[in-house]
């Protein structure tokens, strides 16, 4: 058993579980802040049973990305040790920051978030929203950091074999940096937003006509159908920005055999690495030239520019059509529940239905973009000065089998655990519609106890 | 020794990373402890302890992400020696940290039927954590030996360190509740105390006869003389509040803390003594902390970042703790 493999697929099969729950805790966060700032503003408490179902929903989602984090971490030093010692002065630095700015922020006040509402004024509640708020942001924005210098590494200098820190505004802003933060936020309010708006539509299916499930339906389908074409534009930038740092990607992604002007977009195919050839294709003449170089002409690279040095063609082609796809779907549909709640005020049967399914349509999307630009990055950890293959620690590949084996159930059963609880919560709110108590609520924000009452 | 940059950065570092790591065990500790205690707990008293926990937790385990973030940032090389040979028990603590944190969160959202089961988890969790870490400990005292002997040490502290946390939890319990669980938290401390007591006893006794050089460093003229308030004073710390147990609760309340914070005593003094045998080494007898030492640039930025935070982390966090003092309540969302 190679534990070269197996280190990868565990570490793909970690991160694939870590980032589902970033990408929900980074926009919820503000999310919840919006409801908070609106029960403020109006004193509608219908506006604070949408910020307490939601924010059990953040709880959960927070501790699973902890979880699964501190697992990520770990594994840099059990399966990856090579990273850390070739680029450890460079990556180290973000991390730390990461730790130090971002994470005790979130999870210190995520506390008083969770439990604080009758036991500090709703001042200081309110803020302690907005510093989780801006914890989960602050973390993603360090994390993309790295991530993007590993992809277009910058501001560094090598001596005795290993990355030395030149220029740290060059490291952090590296030229993939903004494109890739600004997709991924964006990722992240998309997630966010058809989660609200499916387990809200679940809501209304079970007859649930109460003023929260409005409220929260409305926030996520107005969020979604605002966010989608902004999230089009910025993924062509991104993509641009891509062809400029790392033309080898994008010749994967429009499984590019051969460089040259008139590349057709390819809409579907087989990619055959072997055959260097595409089977089954449909595409579209001229348009990736179209597309990447706004011209007919316009030269496209390809992967024969490339031999033995660019990623596996199948994965890249097919993460990006998906996310693509995914993308148009969301469009289509926010589009139409938006049509349908501004104008009738009223949401047809089969478009809910639809949105149920649709409420995990931001991860489906995240996780196909990550494996775009993740294997899109292969050979290569850090692109042209840590191959993946250099990083890998001296482990027995059996060590690597028995620890994946146990992961892969682990996360598959929290998986289940944790979806089976989203809809438990939607189910439970749309039972209890707006008539029960809503306890203390009316009553803290009248009296505000102080601190340590 | 000359004191320039280079020299004194990773000195720094390692005080950082022993302080990170020091705050994480009596921090996580008590609430490691009080998952421990789930097993001779009734269902109330599970809500109740969870309660005096909930709003802690996740901070209390970003110290333990800091104190690997800071191996990892400071000590590259030593993070993949000391990480690669631990490869299984870390693991294990991986799996325990998951099982604990979600179950934690899990329990108060399912449907109440199946609150019990995550009860359990929550429990095994902790548990398979706290051993864990006692088992990582152990090995790394003895120079990361994975052979018998350092496995049969590393179970051995395995179970001292779960009987700490237990104890840790117990006196947790004891500040933070009154009543019928308070009184019985007391009698938790009280097995708990006796049985980390043989074990802190049993290691202190071990660690210098496995490895010679933790030998010489403690059992030479005049390091005996220096060194001996560090076993005296735990030693009397812990005859001080084995005898409180019989006095506690007090009336009115008064010393619900001083079990607790005896505690962190006892483990400060331990901590102090294992940091004394470790010196100069970051990995025992293979790497010092400048050989394993990231780059002084690299030092300099995040320490840079540290000094101007750290006491922020340590004063906010000290906020969360008043926000949420005196007995623990029913713990709910809104």
């Amino acid at each position: 058993m190679d534990p070269l493999i197996l280190s990868r697929i565990q570490f793909g099969a970690n991160i694939s579980f870590h980032i589902l729950f970033p990408t929900i805790t980074i926009a919820l966060g503000w999310v919840l802040l919006f409801f908070k700032l609106r029960y403020n503003a109006t004193n509608d408490s219908a506006w604070m049973r949408a910020y307490f179902t939601w924010v059990k929903v953040f709880a959960l989602s927070f501790a699973m990305g902890v979880v699964s984090g501190v697992t990520m971490s770990f594994q840099f030093g059990t399966n990856w040790p090579g990273y850390m010692e070739k680029v450890g002065n460079i990556a180290g630095p973000l991390l730390a920051y990461e730790v130090l700015t971002a994470f005790f922020l979130e999870a210190a006040f995520l506390g008083i978030m969770l439990f604080g509402f009758r036991r500090v004024s709703n001042r200081v509640h309110t803020l302690a929203t907005v510093l989780v708020a801006g914890g989960t942001t602050l973390s993603a924005f360090w994390i993309i950091a790295l991530n993007s210098w590993m992809q277009t590494p910058a501001g560094f200098e090598m001596i005795d074999g290993k990355a030395h820190a030149v220029d740290w505004w060059a490291i952090v802003f590296n030229p993939s940096m903004p494109y890739r933060l600004v997709h991924m936020l964006l990722a992240s309010g998309l997630t966010v937003s058809f989660l609200v708006a499916g387990l809200s539509a679940l809501r209304y299916l079970n007859g649930d006509r109460s003023e929260s499930m409005w409220k929260a339906l409305r926030t996520g389908v107005f969020t979604a159908a605002i966010l989608i074409p902004i999230q089009i534009f910025a993924g062509d930038q991104h993509g641009l920005n891509t062809l400029e740092h790392q033309p080898q990607k994008i010749a994967a992604m429009e499984a590019n055999w051969n460089t040259g002007p008139n590349v057709p977009l390819v809409l579907f195919a087989l990619p055959d690495e072997a055959a260097k050839e595409n089977k089954f294709e449909i595409a579209i003449p001229d348009g990736a030239s179209l597309v990447l170089r706004h011209s007919t002409s316009g030269v496209v690279p390809g992967l024969n520019d490339y031999p033995g040095n660019h990623p596996p063609v199948f994965p890249v082609f097919w993460g990006f059509r998906i996310m693509v796809g995914t993308g148009l779907l969301m469009l289509a549909v926010s589009w139409s529940a938006a049509f349908f709640l501004k104008r009738r005020h009223s949401l047809p049967k089969p478009l809910a239905m639809l949105m149920v399914p649709m409420a995990l349509s931001g991860w489906l999307a995240t996780l196909a973009g990550w494996y775009t630009t993740e294997i899109g990055r292969q050979p290569w950890l850090v692109t042209g000065v840590l191959k993946t293959a250099d990083a890998v620690g001296p482990v027995a590949g059996s060590h690597v089998a028995l620890t994946l084996a146990v992961y892969l159930i682990l996360y598959v059963l929290l998986l289940i655990a944790y979806l089976g609880v989203l809809v438990h919560l939607a189910l439970k709110a749309a039972k209890d519609g707006d008539s029960s108590p809503l306890p203390g609520v009316m009553k803290a924000a009248m009296s505000q106890p102080a601190a340590g009452e | 020794m000359t004191f320039d940059w280079p020299t004194a950065l990773p000195l720094i570092f390692a005080g950082l990373m022993g302080l990170a790591i020091l705050i994480y065990v009596i921090l996580d500790g008590f609430d490691l402890g009080i998952g421990i205690l789930f097993a001779v707990a009734e269902d109330a008293e599970q809500d109740t302890m969870i309660a005096a926990i909930g709003p802690f937790w996740d901070a209390n385990e970003t110290w333990l992400v800091l104190a690997v973030g800071l191996l990892l940032v400071a000590f590259p090389m030593a993070h993949g020696v000391i990480l690669t040979a631990l490869y299984i028990p870390v693991f294990v603590l991986l799996v325990g940290l998951i099982l604990r944190g979600v179950a934690f969160d899990f329990r108060a959202k399912v449907p109440s039927g199946k609150k019990h089961r995550w009860n359990r988890i929550f429990f095994l969790g902790s548990v398979i954590a706290s051993l864990a870490q006692g088992y990582m400990l152990g090995v790394y005292v003895l120079g990361l030996d994975v052979g018998l002997g350092g496995m049969a040490f590393g179970v051995l502290v395995a179970f001292c360190l779960a009987a700490a946390y237990a104890a840790m939890g117990a006196a947790w319990v004891i500040y933070k509740t009154e009543g019928e669980l308070q009184k019985k938290a007391v009698r938790w401390l009280r097995t708990a105390l006796v049985l980390t007591a043989l074990g802190m006893a049993a290691v202190s006794l071990a660690t210098p006869f496995a490895s010679p050089r933790i030998f010489d460093k403690w059992f030479v003229w005049p390091q005996m003389l220096y060194l001996s308030p560090l076993p005296i004073l735990s030693a009397l710390l812990f005859l001080w509040l084995w005898r409180q147990t019989f006095h506690l609760p007090k009336p009115d309340d008064r010393h619900a803390l001083t079990p607790f914070l005896t505690l962190a005593a006892i483990f400060a003094l331990g901590f102090a003594g294992l940091a004394w045998s470790f010196y100069p080494f970051v990995v025992p007898d293979k790497l010092t902390i400048w050989q394993a030492a990231s780059a002084t640039e690299s030092l300099a930025i995040i320490l840079a970042g540290t000094v101007v935070v750290l006491p922020i982390i340590i004063f906010y966090s000290f906020y969360a703790y008043r926000v949420f003092g005196g007995k623990a309540t029913d713990l709910t969302y809104d």
